[in-house]
């Protein structure tokens, strides 16, 4: 069922070893008149932590989306380099995204099988490598010892990411039961299970206590240097991104505003003044604020 | 009309509120009951007249207002409106426990039951005939479970595959003249070819959308049916069915020439009951053949893509799960097991016509995978008796038994939207033996 | 020639009942967000509620034939809105917010239960009556053919156009279109705007019931002869023509309604009558695989 489908369009060849892991050039997304993503060209290294920073609507889960194919891009390369072997994720459908090109992603408002057990989320994960060692349902159906044995490293794998979140007591609950935070890890531990060269989070500090962030870091760095995979992270929470990245990239209105160590990021003006400055814009305007003054005043 | 403001701030009974509520019902009643209950059309020589029914109005209105005071007092003593739905979904409420326990402990009880059946003293050719009935529409059931129950496919033409297997199965038997049991795996594979084709270019579809095509395609079936007379007998259907053998004993109170009748070989008094016995079975072991299948099915990979495409199918395409492949999957094994179904409910009838495959049906078995819980095997079997059983045993009520059938749809599904057997086992638990190290898993920096 | 200008004249009134429940449908499922599975068998009783009008406007004697279909337009039309407003109030209402089947399993039981309500109360014979509006204008003569226009379906397509235009000015102008819009955008917002949702909801039905009951009666006063089954199929056809022009929006299902009509009618014309059904199905199914937003429906981008 598999061989029918093949996508002929995936490139294959040796490339150099320093090659980085994610290109991204000159990356344009539209929504009929709206320009989301304009001209946006970054990489991301294996063994990095990169972090997209930016207001609200600066098109960064865009990016994602563009990333991991729920998206067509209205034009750019998306090359990511596993192995030695280029895939073209624009050209690719999203399921082969994660299961060719080992692009994994967790989701903004979490995405977790909320009727299924934890164990289960996990397992689902391993989905390919299992339905192969299954031969497609035949070998599973009736029980052969090979797939037996490929079930059990996949629940050994659930275990190890289950023991690293510290959820293995929590195995058998289901998903949608757990506490927010463990609900998080959990969706990072279930892109994991993928067996990712490529981790694209979004927001995963969105809604943690200052403890859970901690730990939340500490995973992250786990992951980065023990899997030796490359990271992508939407954050809005600074502690984390400049506690914990390597490389940043700051967007606004779609535009790759700067692109470099979190330090010289930090300092950098366009991005004070875009996106460090935003505070300033926060407060209204002195004329609509006494008119705001009024109204409550005149109501209470 | 503010449902449940049976008791005022203070709690006492809000009597006027109570009365006024109830009159209210009384009088939507007596609007909806006018015209249709209380003026019938009449045929009359000069054309359609009118039969004045009052009294009729009278009875319904009286019933809306006392079947409203019913639901009060239920509210003002001890009813809940709506059970909190968190606390609910993690402990569960009394009900809910006591179908759990019978979702894990039923199945072998009601496995052995079925096996004794035919030899209890009760089992006369009636209760035969209505077990045959009931244990098709479970096979049917769990068949479409595995389509809505596990894979979240909403199928509202679940019948056409059924009507495949049927028409197989008569047409490869008449026509050729194979026996049973080359024609029926000949079903199943034929349904289950349809479903692949019908289900190919639909199942990217969404929810709804994907529920009225496949009605679509239902009654595209059963219309093509009805008029291809050539092939399919159109409305009268195709007739003289051969019945299934027993290993090529057959059934007949007289052998044909040079053959052996079933009776005769075990040396038995001829007995038409041998046969009905026999069906009762064939579908029993047809039914069970479908539920282990399924349940195998539900504990390996495909089988947890299918729950984990329910659940949420964006998040299954980022694991790198092929969305398409996996809904055509449980969409062809439910058309198999719905084809197998299809052929014995032909070699059982000995005639099908297009009248057995309406819209109705493929509404009576979704209507069992829903009301038994969704995904649960065994809530099938509670609904398909229920339902199924239930109306049958009313017979003589012939007219009201859909009228009640419908009821009962809307009423369970608003006591119990998630079915009436909810709880969900996993399907594999973190096994205890934690203390063997976890293995080094190949970093992907590594090796892929 | 003739020929076809009949059938387009045909096809057009056919095209106008359509269109008239279709709204209900879309109207429906624009606000909740699912197929209101009884709409057809509210439709099935507007038809038998106008049906009984009649005749008992017949029996009083009542022969100025305007007068009597006024009143039998608002009679029927407040009598299924009642039954459109209780079955949303029985069978959706307390599903709301429940999981994404359950309504819909209720509304096939729904369908169920008010197509034998009507089996066993009115009896399962077809009911014919006789015409009631005759005459009509001849429109091309030719020696073999006469093309003529009824009264009747005069008279259908300049109410349906009166009433679209009744309703899309109630939608676009009023305060009661505004808040239905807005419970269309975000159920939870507008109810924190203070917009009684359940009510609009409500309204929202009565609507659907009230216009599918107009249809009823003018299938009743055009093909002459009801019975308790013509729900089922009309409302599978006039969901696909609210597909067809794109589900939530009004002249979308309008102009579905019409465009279905039409095939129906050269479908039977010039190839088969007994698969017209087929070809209204294989519509509906080749429009949702190729055109899911219909011709009329704006389309969506997938929140990931």
């Amino acid at each position: 069922m598999i061989g029918i489908f093949d996508d002929p369009r995936i490139a294959t060849g040796a490339v150099s070893k320093d090659a980085p892991l994610l290109q991204v050039e000159h990356l344009t997304m539209r929504f009929g008149g709206l320009l989301a993503i304009n001209d946006v060209s970054f990489s991301a290294a294996k063994r990095e932590i990169t972090a997209i920073i930016g207001p609200n609507g600066a098109g960064k889960t865009t990016v994602f989306n563009c990333l991991t194919g729920f998206y067509k891009p209205t034009t750019g390369r998306l090359t990511l380099n596993r192995e030695g072997t280029l895939f073209y994720l624009e050209r690719m459908e999203d399921f082969r995204i994660s299961q060719e090109a080992h692009v994994a992603r967790t989701f903004q408002n979490i995405r977790l099988f909320p009727a299924m057990s934890v164990l289960e989320n996990l397992v689902v994960a391993q989905h390919n490598a299992l339905m192969r060692a299954s031969a497609f349902t035949f070998a599973g159906l009736f029980g052969l010892k090979r797939y037996r044995t490929a079930e059990r490293d996949a629940v050994e794998r659930a275990r190890y990411w289950l023991e690293r979140i510290n959820l293995v007591d929590r195995a058998d609950w289901n998903a949608g039961n757990l506490p927010y935070g463990d609900q998080r890890r959990l969706e990072i531990a279930r892109a994991m299970c993928t067996d990712p060269v490529l981790l694209c989070l979004d927001e995963p500090a969105a809604g943690l206590n200052p403890r859970e962030s901690l730990e939340l870091n500490e995973l992250l760095r786990f992951i980065r240097d023990e899997h030796g995979i490359g990271v992508l992270l939407i954050e809005h929470d600074m502690s984390v991104v400049m506690e914990i990245s390597d490389h940043v990239i700051v967007l606004d209105y779609g535009r790759k505003i700067a692109d470099g160590a979190p330090e010289a990021v930090r300092s950098d003006p366009t991005v004070i003044k875009a996106y460090l400055g935003e505070e300033e814009d926060e407060e209204l305007p002195p004329e609509i604020a006494a008119d705001l003054e009024k109204k409550t005043g005149g109501e209470a | 009309m503010a449902a449940g403001n049976v008791r005022t701030a203070e709690g006492a009974l809000d009597l006027p509120a109570i009365l006024k509520d109830c009159l209210m019902s009384a009088l939507v009643v007596f609007a909806l009951a006018a015209p249709i209950i209380g003026l019938r059309t009449i045929d009359t020589p000069g054309g359609l007249g009118i039969d004045y029914r009052f009294d009729d109005v009278a009875l319904a209105v009286l019933a809306g207002f006392v079947g409203r005071l019913l639901v009060n007092i239920y509210w003002a003593y001890g009813g809940r409106r709506r059970p909190p739905a968190k606390v609910d979904a993690i402990k569960g409420d009394s009900f809910a426990s006591f179908m759990k326990k019978v979702g894990l402990y039923g199945g072998p009880v009601a496995i052995l039951f079925a096996v004794a059946m035919p030899a209890m003293p009760f089992a006369d050719r009636y209760v035969l005939d209505v077990a045959i009935l009931v244990l098709t529409y479970i096979m049917l059931g769990w068949g479409l479970n595995i389509v809505v129950g596990l894979a979240g496919l909403l199928d509202l033409g679940y019948v056409a595959f059924y009507a495949v297997g049927a028409y197989s199965y008569a047409l490869i038997a008449t026509y050729f003249g194979w026996s049973f049991w080359v024609c029926l795996p000949l079903a199943g594979v034929f349904a289950c070819f349809f479903g692949i084709i019908l289900g190919f270019p639909v199942l990217r579809l969404r929810g709804d959308y994907l529920a009225i095509v496949t009605l679509g395609f239902g009654e595209i079936i059963r219309v093509v049916l009805l008029n291809w007379y050539e092939f399919t007998g159109g409305p009268n259907g195709v007739s003289g069915i051969p019945r299934p053998s027993f290993f090529g004993l057959n059934f007949a109170r007289i052998a044909p020439e040079g053959e052996q009748t079933f009776h005769q070989f075990f040396g038995l008094e001829f007995s038409s009951v041998h046969r009905i016995i026999f069906l009762y079975y064939l579908i029993l072991a047809l039914a069970l053949i479908t539920n282990f299948v399924t349940l195998r099915l539900r504990k390996l990979p495909i089988g947890r893509a299918w729950e984990a495409l329910r659940e949420d199918e964006i998040a299954c395409r980022s694991l790198g799960i092929n969305p398409t492949n996996t809904k055509l999957t449980a969409f062809a094994i439910g058309a198999m097991f719905g084809g197998f179904a299809g052929s014995f409910f032909a070699t059982r009838q000995g005639f099908i016509s297009p009248e057995s495959f309406t819209f109705i049906e493929s509404a009576v078995i979704l209507a069992i995978v829903v009301l038994g819980g969704m995904g649960s095997q065994i809530g099938v079997v509670i609904a398909a008796i229920f339902l199924i059983g239930g109306t049958e045993v009313f017979r003589e009520l012939e007219q009201y038994r859909m009228l009640a059938f419908g009821g009962a749809m809307v009423l369970i599904m608003v006591w119990k939207p998630r079915g009436l057997l909810a709880h969900r086992e996993p399907t594999l638990k973190l096994p205890p033996t934690a203390k063997a190290e976890a293995k080094p898993l190949a970093g992907a920096g590594g090796a892929a | 020639m003739e020929y076809f200008v009949q059938q387009l004249i045909n096809g057009v009134t056919l095209g106008s009942i359509y269109g008239l429940i279709a709204i209900g449908y879309t109207m429906v499922y624009g606000i909740i967000g699912m197929i209101n599975f009884a709409h057809g068998d509210v439709f099935m009783i507007g038809a038998f509620i106008a049906l009984i009008s009649l005749l008992i406007l017949g029996s009083l004697g009542l022969t100025f034939i305007p007068l009597a279909l006024l009143i039998v337009l608002i009679v029927s039309m407040l009598m299924a809105s009642v039954y459109g407003w209780t079955v949303e109030r029985v069978a959706y209402r307390p599903l709301r917010g429940s999981f994404r089947l359950a309504p819909l399993i209720s509304a096939i039981g729904m369908s169920i239960f008010l197509q034998n309500y009507v089996q066993i109360a009115q009896g399962a014979r077809v009911k014919p009556i006789q015409p009631v509006v005759n005459g009509g204008i001849v429109v091309m003569e030719s020696p073999s053919f006469i093309v003529t226009l009824s009264y009747m379906q005069i008279l259908i397509v300049l109410t349906t156009l009166v009433l679209m235009a009744g309703f899309s000015y109630l939608i676009a102008r009023t305060a009661l279109g505004r808040q239905q819009r807005a419970c269309e955008q975000d159920r939870r917002m507008a109810s924190l705007l203070g917009i009684n949702v359940d009510r609009t909801i409500s309204l929202t039905f009565v609507m659907g019931a009230a216009l599918a009951a107009v249809a009823g009666m003018m299938f009743v006063l055009y093909y002459g002869v009801i019975d308790f089954f013509i729900g089922f199929l009309a409302g599978v056809k006039a969901f696909t023509a609210a597909v067809l022009g794109g589900i939530g929006s009004m002249p979308g299902a309008m102009l579905g309604g019409l465009l279905i009509g039409l095939i129906e009618t050269f479908w039977s014309a010039y190839f088969s009558i007994e698969y017209k059904d087929v070809a209204a199905f294989s519509i509906l199914v080749l429009v949702l695989i190729f055109l899911p937003t219909g011709l009329l429906g704006k389309p969506e981008i997938e929140k990931v």
